[in-house]
């Protein structure tokens, strides 16, 4: 195996993030005998805790600390790892919103092929990757072909991987900050505004009445409100209500909003794209209604009706009303 | 200030159920109903509400077959000022490399201060607004979801970051940023807006206008190919429900009360 394979790891207070234990998974998915390194940026204490945490589980930490690393500026660490690593490095990045901002760049300036949002990895062959990755909000799955004769940066989706939670590495901390050079940047960090707290808290419902694009307009979302009402949940949202100002932004489940784990989550006209999955957790039980019967929602629901909602629903509201 | 957006003809997800051809090389395209990306027409939008303050000139470009004229149209009608269809069959099976190689060219034809992508396309990858600032050597910021203008050569740009928050920037112009759904509210275009342009002349750019080196972009220039589509294995999936909807709700009542959804 010529390819030396990198994880880089985001952190935040002093602790790694999930993804940090499912890279080291992907990276021997793609080369079974890989030992990946970490590369960790950032500043202070709080660094330090991060890579010797990792040393448990990847055998090399490269630990980089500069002050104007303390918030992850991707244009710096761009520099910062064109600077560092070898030619022909594979380099995984976990496709979030910093991944996003990193990674496409960062193949141009390693002059190697970049595959985003990468679902799986399914053979090697030579410098040919095969990999999958989810099309059209994951209606349908496309095999891509990637040639890392020159090294690569893979993207890889977030939970796909089961975490190496083996710690079984006696890895090394090797501080690398002699080798950070300059990193002038063209976009300055200010500051992070935190979002909003609404009227209701929806992390905290054990049920929750969640309406999509398939609810059409904003006078229907009564229809979702009237359910919540006879079930004793409250309405949730995936983000394109939110995009139409149809619901307030606390109340959108997924990545880019709310994280939720309520008993029972009834999808109403969500397709169910891996960001608005990303958001729900606790295993709930899943109702998914939804005219589409490929939506992809039915994959993941415990229970599935494929008719559309807005003929469905009042019928069901006004069923558990006659039963009260 | 003069900006130029990238936007793409795409099949729309909210239109069509998606569904793979017979021997999986792509998706079956016939009936198919296409829109401009969701993302783009954000874009768009926003660049007009950005010229509309400091003046200047908003450039809609478009990268793809003919038909994707129609989609520049359509951004010109919401007000765009000029349009560009690059278009060239040598572009064909262009990875994202290629594309922001061939976006690369077009910026260079002209004279932008701020370039705008969609944050992502459905049948996309979120890469080309990065790759083309890097080519550019411009800076970057994706998934920005709020533009202020502070002066002539900065912007203060808003990412939309995980759980909900905004993590905001100062960004040096000419710059790149990749545009999140839900930072304006897209205007509607009528059919007289339509109309209004139907007659307006779009110029159309192949390789050699750009002068590119057909070896280094379309399919021979890339480095990541496309295999075929298909569709996953599933787990078990949901339990369908059948039944007339009075009998479908019933036996989901039961469910629900079994599971603790109905207090």
């Amino acid at each position: 195996m010529a390819a030396q394979v990198f994880a880089y790891i985001e952190h935040k207070n002093g602790v790694a993030d999930d993804t940090a234990l499912e890279l080291v998974s992907a990276a021997r998915n793609i080369f079974p005998d890989a030992s990946p390194a970490a590369i960790v940026t950032g500043s202070g204490a709080d660094l330090d805790a991060v890579c010797n945490d990792l040393a448990a589980s990847y055998s090399e930490v490269w630990k980089f600390d500069n002050e104007a690393l303390a918030y992850p500026n991707a244009e710096a660490i761009r520099k910062l790892l064109v600077a560092v690593l070898p030619a022909e490095a594979v380099v995984l990045v976990p496709h979030d919103t910093f991944g996003m901002d990193l990674a496409p760049g960062l193949s141009i300036k390693l002059n190697s092929v970049f595959v985003s949002d990468a679902a799986g990895f399914e053979s090697l062959d030579g410098d040919n990757l095969k990999v999958i990755r989810q099309e059209y909000s994951g209606q349908v799955s496309t095999h891509l072909m990637a040639n890392i004769s020159a090294g690569a940066v893979i993207n890889v989706r977030p939970g796909v991987f089961q975490p190496d939670e083996s710690k079984s590495a006696t890895g090394q901390v090797i501080d690398k900050s002699s080798e950070i050079g300059e990193l002038t940047v063209g976009r300055r960090f200010l500051e992070v505004v935190e979002a909003e707290a609404g009227d209701v808290d929806i992390t905290k419902e054990d049920i929750l009445v969640s309406v999509g694009r398939g609810i059409e307009d904003q006078d229907n979302i009564e229809i979702a409100q009237e359910l919540a009402e006879v079930v004793g949940g409250v309405v949730s949202c995936s983000r394109p209500i939110v995009d139409a100002k149809w619901l307030e932004k606390p109340r959108q489940v997924g990545t880019s909003g709310q994280t939720v784990k309520p008993k029972v989550y009834m999808a109403l006209g969500i397709s169910g794209s891996f960001q608005h999955l990303g958001g729900i957790k606790g295993n709930p039980f899943i109702v998914a209604v939804n005219k589409n019967p490929k939506a992809p929602i039915f994959q993941i629901a415990d229970v599935g009706v494929v008719e559309d909602l807005l003929d469905f629903v009042p019928v069901l509201t006004e069923k558990i009303q006659e039963g009260k | 200030m003069e900006i130029l957006v990238c936007v793409k003809r795409v099949p729309d997800t909210a239109e069509n159920e998606i569904e793979i051809n017979r021997d999986g090389s792509d998706i079956e395209r016939d009936d198919l109903v296409y829109s401009v990306n969701e993302w783009d027409n954000y874009a768009v939008e926003e660049a007009i509400q950005i010229v509309d303050k400091v003046g200047g000139a908003v450039t809609v470009v478009s990268l793809g077959d003919e038909e994707s004229e129609e989609v520049v149209r359509r951004e010109m009608a919401m007000g765009a000022h000029n349009g560009i269809l690059v278009t060239d069959d040598v572009f064909a099976g262009s990875d994202g490399k290629g594309i922001a190689a061939i976006l690369k060219a077009v910026v260079e034809k002209g004279t932008y201060d701020l370039i705008l992508t969609g944050a992502q396309a459905d049948d996309g990858a979120g890469q080309i607004g990065g790759m083309l600032a890097a080519m550019l050597d411009m800076p970057y910021a994706s998934v920005v979801n709020s533009i202020e203008v502070l002066n002539d050569s900065q912007l203060k740009v808003g990412r939309e970051i995980e759980g909900g928050n905004q993590e905001m920037n100062e960004i040096a112009l000419p710059c790149v940023l990749s545009i999140q759904t839900g930072i304006n509210e897209p205007r509607y275009v009528g059919i007289r807006g339509i109309r209004k342009v139907a007659s307006v002349d779009i110029p159309i750019w192949g390789a050699s206008d750009l002068g590119l080196d057909p070896a280094n972009v379309g399919e021979s220039g890339a480095g990541v190919k496309r295999v075929d589509y298909f569709v996953p294995e599933l787990g078990e999936g949901a339990e369908i429900l059948e039944g007339s909807n009075e009998e479908i709700a019933e036996k989901l009542i039961d469910l629900l009360k079994a599971k603790g959804g109905i207090k």
